[in-house]
């Protein structure tokens, strides 16, 4: 197969748009073009991550120097002398929410646009299609009944998320799977995800009005996702996690990409679709559950995530979605902890109480202002 | 060929295969399931609305009280006030109407926003319905200190009318007009801004948060017609709007072009249609709190009966809408006994186990 054929199963909508154009030199401009824009702007997604990771460090209600900073890790470290008090506030705040909220804004990030781009459906992300549900219902569930807090309900989400994943895996699959429209078993999954995560909402709701309202409370900081219980043994499970996710996603992102033009395409060209798609399932599910064990169900993050990196770069792209995601939880969970107390006299509101209103005005700002026919 | 375009329109069929003379194998299957369907889908409406009837009478007979319904036909037929059970039917009266209406409401709506929408996860919902009246609420309470239902009622309406008129305006920026992916994105962006809005201020004052989780489960006891009533006109004006665009709902299926091309007018229809449904869910919503399932579920529940012909989803939808409504109302009266279990949450526990049944065992061709 020549490289210009390949190319034009690879991205259909591009090459249609050269066949009517019919002019070699601009579209060779245009196309070079637009790489380097998809290129130069999810690099400055990263440098907004990287920004954002420091001032929450450095910055804040608590101001740390950068000399102080490396001084403190490195007594950290090596066991020397610590500074009093800076030491605390940034070795088991400071750093530790930094990190956390890193994290799961990258894994929320790519959950949701593996989820958008596999199922085809720009609503399709794991807080529609029950996932986050599962872990919202077992952990109010462990909290209302059962009285429990701080890790027992992060192991409770993180068991309810991967129960509902499995049973409406189970739901979809068996049956016609060889429908005539090709992503019969995708559709079957988001439905009964949809149809689970009415029931599960329903039971969340029940559950809070049955509540004692101090426990409901409490309850409702959890639902909204919150980095205040950040500490380093989430990292401890959080990072390893994600150093098996991660490097899974990016080898299934070209696959994914083949997959996009239908599953009978993608058998042509070698893509073994069952496969595929069972991993693709899993990595997002492990993803959303991970995430959402540690930080509670940040709400909106994997939803915006996929839909914003797409107007930023110019073209779906799974880095630019997770770091999207970072920025976006990180931004919020600055906003949330060090500038919303000097306006709410002193509530420290949970992180996801602000994404989606962080979040939510970029998105309609982009679709606002987009021309583009696909917007 | 293929057998889409066969089944998609008879007349068409017929010209194609009159020079040929012979019929091949696959078109002639499709269209006996076709002709089936059509003959089956009265018989099908028929029993649908059967259903609807036994759930309103059960809906007057059963709850802490039983009531034969002898007694029932008798309270309704000549009611006499020193008869105890005559008024515990007559008590009954107000919630049945509201379960019929909400439920029929939310049914319509949801098919004909999945229409709009084109998209099978689109709920009335995304149009910011609920987002916006439960904001508008959360508002009411907190900084005008509104308790009752019928305080409620004003707020909620309006709040719903607002985040779906933003949400529309929003979507029909830009060069083409209201696209279904700018719409279901611009609705589901706008419902994230205002539930963050809304936790916002559920956070910080606890007050709040104790009565709005109680109107937040959505349900259809304690409405009297005093709250009932005002919402009629704008439910009569939403359903006839609604009803009456099963056909533009079918060139729509077809694509923006094609219906552009078979005449019709893409972004007047669409806006008629979005008209409707915010007029139906909003009151709907403003009657009997957020009830999310049954406008998402109903419609697809109900095309396994009828197939893609919106003609048929919508009436099929606003029989099958309130029966479920309806059957919940009366189970969650006596799962719990002493206290109830709201509407809003039995519909969804019961709706689901039956949604993912139809979802397992359809063809997944229902999209």
């Amino acid at each position: 197969m020549s490289r210009t054929v390949e190319r034009a199963i690879v991205e259909p909508e591009r090459t249609v748009g050269a066949l009517k154009t019919a002019k070699k030199g601009p579209q060779l401009y245009v196309r070079a073009e637009r790489a380097a824009k998809g290129f130069n702007r999810t690099w400055l997604l990263a440098a907004a991550v990287v920004i954002l990771f420091v001032a929450s460090i450095l910055l804040g209600s608590y101001t740390v120097t950068v000399p102080d900073f490396f001084t403190i890790v490195w007594a950290h470290l090596t066991g020397g002398e610590k500074i009093p008090g800076a030491s605390f506030i940034v070795m088991e705040n400071k750093l530790p929410r930094a990190i956390v909220g890193l994290l799961t804004g990258l894994a929320f990030g790519l959950s949701g646009a593996l989820f958008q781009t596999m199922l085809r459906n720009p609503l399709a992300s794991p807080d529609v299609i029950g996932i986050s549900h599962g872990a919202s219902a077992s952990a109010v569930v462990a909290i209302v009944v059962f009285g429990a807090s701080g890790a027992t309900v992060s192991a409770a989400a993180l068991l309810g998320a991967l129960a509902v994943a499995l049973l409406i895996y189970l739901i979809s699959r068996g049956g016609n799977l060889r429908g005539s429209r090709g992503n019969a078993a995708g559709n079957r999954l988001v439905l009964a995800g949809v149809g689970i995560a009415a029931a599960l909402g329903a039971v969340v709701n029940f559950l809070m009005t049955r509540a004692d309202i101090r426990t409901a409370a409490e309850a409702l900081i959890w639902l909204n996702g919150s980095l205040n219980p950040a500490t380093w043994e989430r990292i401890g499970t959080l990072l390893p996690a994600l150093c098996v996710l991660l490097p899974l996603a990016a080898g299934l992102a070209k696959p994914l990409r083949l997959l996009e033009l239908g599953d009978d395409t993608a058998a042509g060209l070698g893509v073994r679709v069952g496969a595929v798609r069972l991993g693709l399932v899993l990595t997002a599910v492990a993803l959303a559950a991970v995430a959402t064990a540690a930080a509670g169900p940040v709400s909106f993050v994997a939803f915006l995530a996929g839909p914003i990196a797409r107007r930023v770069t110019g073209k779906p792209s799974l880095p630019a979605s997770a770091l999207t995601g970072a920025v976006i939880v990180l931004a919020a969970d600055y906003f949330a902890y060090n500038l919303a107390p000097l306006l709410l006299d002193g509530t420290v509101l949970p992180v996801g109480v602000v994404t989606g209103a962080l979040g939510a005005p970029f998105l309609l700002w982009l679709l606002a202002t987009s021309n583009r026919k696909d917007a | 060929m293929t057998s889409t375009t066969a089944a998609s329109s008879g007349k068409r069929e017929r010209t194609v295969t009159a020079p040929n003379g012979t019929e091949t194998g696959p078109q002639l299957y499709v269209r006996a399931e076709v002709r089936a369907r059509k003959g089956k889908q009265p018989a099908w409406l028929l029993a649908a609305v059967v259903v609807l009837a036994i759930a309103c009478g059960a809906s007057l007979a059963v709850g802490a009280r039983a009531i034969p319904l002898e007694t029932v036909w008798d309270a309704l037929a000549h009611f006499d006030p020193a008869d105890g059970n005559h008024a515990v039917v007559h008590a009954r009266i107000p919630r049945t109407v509201l379960g019929l209406l909400a439920g029929g409401a939310l049914g319509l709506a949801g098919a004909a926003m999945q229409g709009v929408a084109r998209n099978p996860l689109a709920d009335p919902g995304i149009m910011g319905v609920n987002a916006g009246a439960a904001l508008a609420v959360v508002g009411g309470i907190y900084l005008f200190g509104i308790t009752g239902l019928t305080g409620y009622i004003w707020f909620a309406f309006l709040g719903a009318a607002v985040a779906a008129t933003v949400v529309y305006l929003l979507a029909s920026t830009g060069r083409d007009g209201a696209t279904p992916v700018k719409l279901a994105l611009a609705g589901a962006a706008l419902n994230a801004g205002l539930y963050s809005l809304m936790n916002v201020v559920l956070v910080s004052s606890q007050d709040t948060l104790d009565r709005f989780r109680f109107w937040q489960v959505g349900s259809v006891a304690g409405r009297d017609w005093s709250v009932i009533l005002p919402g009629l006109p704008f439910l009569a004006a939403g359903a006839l709007l609604v009803l009456c665009s099963g056909r533009v709902l079918n060139t729509l299926a077809l694509g923006d072009d094609l219906a552009r091309g078979l005449g019709q007018r893409v972004g007047l229809s669409r806006g008629i249609v979005a008209l409707g449904v915010v007029l139906l869910c909003g009151s709907a919503t403003a009657l009997a709190g957020p009830i999310a399932f049954l406008g998402l579920v109903i419609p697809h529940a109900v095309r396994f009966f009828t197939g893609p012909d919106y003609r048929w989803i919508l009436p099929f939808s606003l029989a099958l809408a309130p029966a479920l409504l309806l059957g919940a109302d009366v189970v969650g009266r006596v799962a719990l006994p002493p206290g109830e279990v709201p509407a809003g949450i039995m519909t969804a526990i019961i709706g689901a186990p039956v949604f993912v049944w139809l979802v397992r065992r359809g063809k997944g061709a229902s999209l």
